[in-house]
């Protein structure tokens, strides 16, 4: 399976890529100190000659030059490269959570309707039927309040770790349908084949059977959903962000860069080319890897 | 069929009791009072305690849930006033009718998700056809490499970039906006022509994906070989017999795409500021204005279960071996 993924050059340069994101991301604070900045300080404020007198860098192209390497953002005036350091950071982290979150409630949802059957599995289906035909969307942002309002008085300053874990809930709440319903389907056909029922007859125990005899079987669907997943929850991620119902200042976010740079645009196109710029590449990288991966895994599949 | 439709619409109605249901009781599980909320700055408790009352929001949450959903089918009566039939409330915010306000914004989004469906159809349609049947060609290889950039952007990055290019830049065409069709059908056309464009950026790669794959597997099929070999033409084959088996999967997944955009492309209206429902949605959340994000949400999911049904309908009509059970 390695050997086979080795061969595929796209694949390797995707996870290659891929890789340098999520490295961007965890090295984001070691990268903005030998780089001399951070995310937060005003610098087009407190220093003159930055920014014009509408809150625009005075420099072509954003402000980009040696010392500010992606420019400077437009009226606050910070730096473009540690913002996005920092907003990747934010942005993988929550994905990563999401994912790892959706993926093992699939996994206890998934294979508990498949080998139960009976009512359990009635239950876990009719319970997915209803999750699929609530609005994705209009729901992440209806409930993101809600979900915040009911650790946090409104009153108070919401704390930043309370609207990520709110993130956090409601993409997992409505993400995890899809794979459940696809290791159910699986399940049910695994459950009826020979070292099934080899196990079944040798004493062996559900646990046991679904830990030992089934989960390996799972692996390869788990983890070509769970690549494919990842990309989604980063851009659902940045659109909450984008519309103003996500990561709130000053947290660094790659999708509020959006929101931003939708502001400034007309005056200042290149501050959202970097994070734009970024956010494809990055999503191109892990669709082709997620494609990779299925092929590794399956070999019959032509693209 | 009628059998079908029936037990499908009961379903749904079971379905929408439900989410309703689950929207309802955790909006108010908020620990936010929206009588407060209403009554504005310099509000005494006793004018709480009566907007309260009038609001109905003194009794029980159940009693209030079945309060509202009686409302919707007979409408109500509130001390301010009644409420005609589909009855969703009164927005805490401008105090207008809930299921006014969604008739108001309906159309925009209506046009915006006819329009751009339109679009992203045809082109994806297309291009994965012209890719199927161009296999293995560079034809091929740049369809797929260019559906795979463009089902990676986001709306919210390639909507200002085509704002800036050609409408700041150049002035090639307007900024977006919605003039109702029957008022000026030209304008309806030229204000939506730049959403329906970007909205079609990141839905038409899934087409193209989907049409060429399956236009692929069913040219292997055993009826698509028999026509073959009975004579006929290549491209009598490839529209008469393979084109109809590859329909299903294309039609599940524009109902699902349409179902969730009649309920407002929340990302695109709030890109070029259209009066939509999606904006409509967004901002009646940060009010936290209750009965307008309720509404919005009900309609919304509403949308998906009768588009639904509408998909499973139509794969009797494409598919005649296909039962409706």
């Amino acid at each position: 399976m390695w050997r086979r993924f080795r061969r595929d050059r796209t694949g390797m340069v995707c996870a290659g890529v891929v890789l340098f994101f999520f490295a961007l991301g965890l090295l984001a604070p070691v990268i903005s100190r030998l780089y001399g900045k951070d995310p937060y300080t005003l610098y087009g404020q407190d220093r003159p000659g930055l920014l014009n007198e509408y809150g625009y860098p005075i420099k072509p192209n954003g402000g980009i030059d040696g010392e500010f390497w992606f420019g400077i953002e437009p009226i606050l005036g910070r730096d473009v490269l540690t913002q996005l350091l920092y907003g990747i950071r934010t942005s993988l982290l929550i994905a990563l959570a999401v994912t790892v979150a959706t993926v093992v409630t699939a996994i206890v949802l998934g294979v508990a309707a498949g080998y139960l059957g009976g009512r359990t599995d009635y239950l876990i289906g009719r319970t997915i039927d209803l999750l699929l035909a609530f609005p994705a969307q209009l729901f992440f942002i209806a409930f993101l309040p809600v979900v915040v309002a009911l650790f946090v008085d409104p009153q108070d300053e919401t704390p930043t770790y309370v609207r990520v874990l709110a993130l956090i809930a409601v993409q997992w709440f409505l993400g995890w349908m899809g794979l459940a319903r696809i290791l159910r389907a699986q399940v049910l056909s695994l459950r009826e084949r020979e070292f099934i029922e080899a196990a079944k007859l040798s004493g062996a125990s559900p646990w046991r059977i679904i830990h030992k005899e089934l989960l390996p079987n799972l692996v390869t669907p788990i983890l070509v959903q769970a690549t494919l997943m990842l990309p989604n929850f980063v851009t659902a991620e940045a659109g909450l962000s984008f519309l103003g119902v996500g990561m709130v200042e000053p947290t660094p976010d790659w999708g509020r860069m959006f929101a931003i740079g939708a502001k400034v645009y007309q005056n200042d196109l290149t501050y959202m080319f970097f994070p734009g710029v970024a956010m494809v590449v990055f999503i191109v990288a892990f669709n082709l890897l997620g494609d990779s991966i299925r092929d590794a895994f399956d070999p019959r599949t032509t693209r | 069929m009628l059998r079908f439709l029936v037990r499908r619409t009961l379903g749904a109605i079971v379905i929408l009791l439900l989410i309703s249901a689950f929207t309802f009781f955790l909006f108010y599980a908020v620990p936010r009072d929206p009588a407060l909320l209403a009554c504005g700055k310099n509000c005494d408790s006793e004018s709480v305690a009566l907007i309260r009352h009038n609001m109905g929001l003194d009794d029980p949450i159940p009693v209030q849930y079945w309060e509202y959903m009686s409302g919707i089918v007979t409408g109500r009566d509130f001390a301010a006033g009644s409420c005609p039939a589909p009855c969703l409330g009164y927005s805490f915010d401008d105090s207008a009718p809930v299921w006014d306000t969604l008739v108001d914004r309906f159309p925009t989004t209506l046009s915006l998700a006819l329009g751009g469906g339109a679009v992203f159809l045809t082109v994806g349609l297309g291009a994965g056809l012209i890719a199927a049947w161009k296999r293995g060609t560079w034809v091929d290889k740049t369809f797929s490499s260019l559906s795979l950039v463009l089902s990676s952007m986001q709306i919210y990055f390639v909507g200002p970039l085509v704002l800036a290019l050609l409408v700041y830049n150049n002035e090639i065409l307007g900024q977006p906006s919605y003039v109702p069709f029957t008022e000026n059908p030209v304008e309806w056309f030229s204000g939506l022509l730049i959403p329906w464009c970007v909205l079609s950026v990141i839905f038409t790669a899934n087409y193209t994906r989907m049409a060429r794959a399956t236009m692929i597997e069913q040219l292997q099929e055993e009826h698509v070989r028999m026509a073959r070999a009975k004579g006929m033409s290549g491209r009598t084959v490839f529209f008469r017999y393979a084109w109809r088996g590859s329909l299903i999967p294309i039609v599940t997944i524009f109902g699902v795409d349409m179902g969730s955009l009649f309920g407002g492309a929340i990302i695109t209206e709030a890109t070029f500021a259209l009066p939509g429902l999606g904006t409509l949605a967004v901002d009646s959340v940060q009010e936290l204005d209750l009965p307008m994000t309720m509404g919005v949400m009900l309609f919304a999911a509403t949308m998906i279960v009768i588009f639904n049904i509408i998909v499973d309908a139509t794969y009797a009509l494409i598919d005649p071996r296909v039962r409706l059970s």
